[in-house]
């Protein structure tokens, strides 16, 4: 049986709702990434030992076991203790976290790079410790990361294939479904991974335009 | 003016960084309007001394007065962090790198502090961007980065920046040493306006013509203690200390006259 993408248009409608949903849990991780990843840098960095300590054991836990552990974890084992979160939200606050904990360890090295006399012009002018880490300190630590951090976002992009385990109907469980019926493992797959393409360029294309603006004020 | 209340009073001030000591009872009365010079070779505790004054370098003894208030009072830690915050208000520093934000256009740089501290709406902050950066001749770059200026307008609008929060005194720590030559004079011309104004200053400064030109008072610094001080004109043309005659013997031989 040779290929024939013909089958392809029957089944298009699943699989552009699996793309709206691998954009919908991609877009709503990458923003608990990126604003959990601020939170956590500073409280690994700044925070009591009391809330230092117990945080080093979480940022432990998402980074050194796996992300389909963490996943089964929100999705079956919270439910156990009477915390029921539904699977795409499940999803989203596991990449989420996950992926939050790799920004922070960028972020940390960032900020502890700016400038110390930032930090000194900023106290001198009246801004408390606070103050001048959310004017001064952080918005350059993150100008400096906005490379790697899209790099982790693409990465997200592709670990969001993961949440199909938990019963997320995003584009690979979709091909998935659509090859069930159709038996056509070849066409659906080279489809998704042409999918998975264009919504990486333009995630690309989001992060120049991003870094193009920041340039002038480097 | 003795009879006057010191406006900044430093009394006894002794720093040490672990085993090196490096303000060892420094007394400095500087009465409002005042201009005063520090000068001294490199590692006297020049800058030291300044940056206790708003304490980015907090002394190990000694008290430092603005007005009526204790600028380093004792204060358990929550309230000690309330007081400083409000006594930097008062202090302008102007440091040797600038210290400008790169993220922040002119604009932002001169008030973010306004907005954040003293509720000024975004008009009023603009307004007083305006004027200030009016006043240091940097209006017309009020939409660029820092990034896009040269050193000697980098300064310039440093000095607005720390003038928008309406000091009582501006502290300038070498405020000219970073800058190529013939960009120094652009930032004397707006002290000098500043003294002009009576702006209450204190310079540290290596330019001697400088001092001599805008000071009212000199002090010689050398391993920590005040030398020797005086008004310009004995400082510089009749000093008494050797330590003095030594430095500034050393420090014009390089100088244009
Ligand atoms: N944070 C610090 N830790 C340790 N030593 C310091 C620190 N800051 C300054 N010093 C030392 O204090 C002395 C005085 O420094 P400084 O006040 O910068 O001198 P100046 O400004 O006159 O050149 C120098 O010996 C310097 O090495
Ligand atoms: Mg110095």
């Amino acid at each position: 049986m040779g290929l024939d993408f013909s089958v392809i248009p029957d089944y298009l409608d699943i699989v552009l709702w699996g793309a709206l949903w691998t954009v919908a849990i991609t877009v709503g991780a990458a923003i608990v990434s990126f604003f959990g990843g601020i939170v956590f840098a500073v409280i690994a960095l700044y925070a009591h030992l009391i809330v230092r300590l117990p945080f080093r054991a979480f940022a432990f836990l998402f980074m050194g076991t796996p992300l389909l552990l963490q996943l089964f974890l929100i999705y079956f084992g919270l439910v156990q203790i009477g915390i029921d979160v539904p699977a795409f939200m499940a999803g989203v606050i596991g990449l989420g976290l996950h992926f939050a904990v790799y920004n922070s360890e960028l972020l940390q090295t960032s900020i502890l790079a700016v400038d110390k006399g930032q930090v000194e012009a900023a106290r001198t002018l009246g801004l408390s410790r606070m103050q001048s880490l959310r004017k001064v300190v952080i918005p350059q630590a993150i100008r400096d990361v906005i490379p790697p951090i899209g790099n982790n976002m693409i990465a997200l992009l592709k670990d969001s294939a993961l949440v199909s385990v938990i019963g997320v109907s995003e584009l690979t469980l979709s091909a998935q479904r659509a090859i069930g019926s159709s038996y056509r493992p070849f066409e659906f797959y080279v489809l998704v991974a042409v999918i998975y393409y264009i919504i990486n360029i333009f995630m690309e294309a989001a992060q120049r335009r991003v870094e193009r603006r920041i340039q002038a004020s480097k | 003016m003795t009879d006057q209340k010191p406006f900044v009073d430093i009394r006894h001030a002794q720093k040490s960084f672990g085993a090196l000591e490096v303000l060892k009872d420094i007394n400095l009365q500087v009465q409002k309007g005042q201009i005063v010079a520090i000068i001294g070779p490199s590692g006297s505790g020049k800058s030291t001394l300044l940056r206790a004054i708003n304490d980015l370098d907090p002394l190990t003894g000694g008290e430092i007065w603005l007005e009526d208030k204790q600028i380093n009072k004792k204060l358990p830690h929550r309230q000690y962090e309330k007081h400083i915050n409000l006594v930097r208000q008062e202090i302008g520093m102007v440091f040797q790198h600038f210290n400008l934000f790169p993220h922040l256009k002119v604009r932002e740089n001169v008030t973010l502090a306004p907005k954040m501290l003293k509720g000024l709406s975004e008009a009023e902050a603009n307004k007083l961007a305006e004027v200030q950066l009016e006043k240091v001749g940097m209006l017309e770059r009020i939409d660029f980065y820092p990034s896009q200026l040269s050193g000697g307008q980098k300064q310039r609008v440093a000095i607005a920046r720390a003038l928008a929060m309406n000091p009582k005194v501006m502290l300038f720590d070498e405020a000219t040493s970073a800058l190529d030559p013939e960009l120094v004079e652009e930032v004397n011309l707006v002290m000098k306006k500043l003294a002009e104004e009576h702006m209450t200053m204190i310079i540290v400064t290596h330019e001697m013509s400088f001092a001599e030109s805008v000071c009212d008072r000199v002090l010689f610094m050398d391993q920590g203690v005040v030398v020797e001080e005086g008004p310009p004109d004995v400082i510089f043309r009749n000093p008494k200390n050797d330590r003095t005659k030594e430095f500034l013997r050393k420090h014009l031989a390089g100088q244009h006259p």
